[in-house]
């Protein structure tokens, strides 16, 4: 068979999301974010909630996410996304409100706002992108850094009597009330991204069901942060994050 | 059962030469250019085995910025 009767429009079976633009996205090769970035704008999509989506964009990396997902958006102070989200669902019930924060943004800066409106279980999605170190602004060591880990801050590796230990803030989480959704996901393989498309479907269902927060964690790589290859980072996540960041539902009660 | 056609179409300049898409694929379809760069200077994917793909999707699914699109057809 010749290629170009294959390369027909009735045979495409993927291509880039329509609510995904055209503009060159900004992160490095091999970023996490690009991909949860087309997640999101696919189920957006097949919620068919297009005109009906608030993002809530962080300080951070993903901080020009309103350049790239054709929704609509509103910037917080670093941090404050969480508060933002809960005025926004309050005052506009029937839109679907998500948050889009990186690990310094929600787990160091954000943590009083994320926290307390995890507990008042506001019907909003907080989107976890936790790639252990503030990205950003050079590599320097986050709360969720593993120990021994190297970073700019921290070049002799995470120390545990001079910086403390890593916080697994999504296990604080689900020991909140009003959490009704809580789990950890990935986006290194196919089998990953697709987990991690359900977990967020799920996640957008609740609020819009009303039935209480949910927090997608996704365990991330930084590859220029950690200074490795796309490629490489993956296989260093594998091998010395999933370990302390263990993959899989920490809390659900939606069925119940 | 019929067998699956598929075909890879790489959006080069967006592509950003990560080479994910490469280890993604099990059929090893892909593979970056060792000489030919983009405007923005990476080394692109380009589909290297035409024949072998299946169109899986595996390649555009991994692809952070969305640069795959795939086609599949059965063969008759």
């Amino acid at each position: 068979m010749d290629i170009k009767e294959i390369i027909q429009p009735e045979n495409m079976v993927y291509h880039k999301p329509d609510l995904l633009n055209d503009v060159p996205m900004h992160y490095c090769p091999g970023c996490s974010h690009g991909v949860v970035h087309k997640l999101v704008s696919e189920i957006v999509a097949e919620m068919g909630m297009n005109e009906k989506t608030v993002g809530v964009s962080p300080v951070g990396c993903a901080v020009f996410a309103y350049k790239y997902i054709d929704i609509d958006w509103e910037e917080a102070a670093h941090g404050r996304a969480p508060a933002v989200a809960t005025a926004i669902k309050r005052l506009w019930p029937d839109r679907l409100v998500f948050t889009y924060q990186g690990d310094g943004d929600l787990a160091c800066i954000g943590t009083a706002e994320s926290i307390h409106a995890l507990n008042r279980g506001e019907n909003i999605t907080i989107i976890f992108i936790n790639n252990a170190i503030y990205g950003m602004t050079g590599g320097q060591m986050a709360p969720t850094t593993l120990m021994g880990m190297k970073t700019a801050t921290c070049p002799y590796g995470r120390d545990a009597k001079l910086h403390g230990y890593p916080l697994k803030i999504t296990e604080l989480a689900a020991n909140l009330e009003g959490t009704c959704y809580v789990t950890r996901q990935s986006v290194h393989t196919v089998g990953a991204i697709n987990k991690t498309k359900k977990a967020l479907r799920k996640a957008f269902e609740n609020s819009m069901q009303g039935k209480g927060s949910s927090l997608v964690e996704i365990v991330s790589t930084c590859n220029s942060g950690w200074k490795m290859s796309p490629e490489k980072a993956n296989k260093w996540m594998e091998e010395n994050m999933f370990p302390y960041y263990q993959l899989g539902d920490l809390k659900d009660t939606t069925n119940q | 059962m019929a067998k699956m056609k598929g075909a890879t179409v790489v959006n080069i300049e967006r592509c950003k030469g990560c080479n994910l898409c490469v280890v993604a694929c099990p059929l090893h379809v892909l593979a970056l250019t060792t000489k030919n760069v983009n405007q923005k200077g990476y080394n692109y994917a380009q589909t290297v085995l035409e024949d072998t793909c299946t169109g899986c999707t595996s390649c555009a699914v991994v692809c952070p910025d969305g640069c795959i699109t795939v086609y599949r057809k059965k063969e008759e």
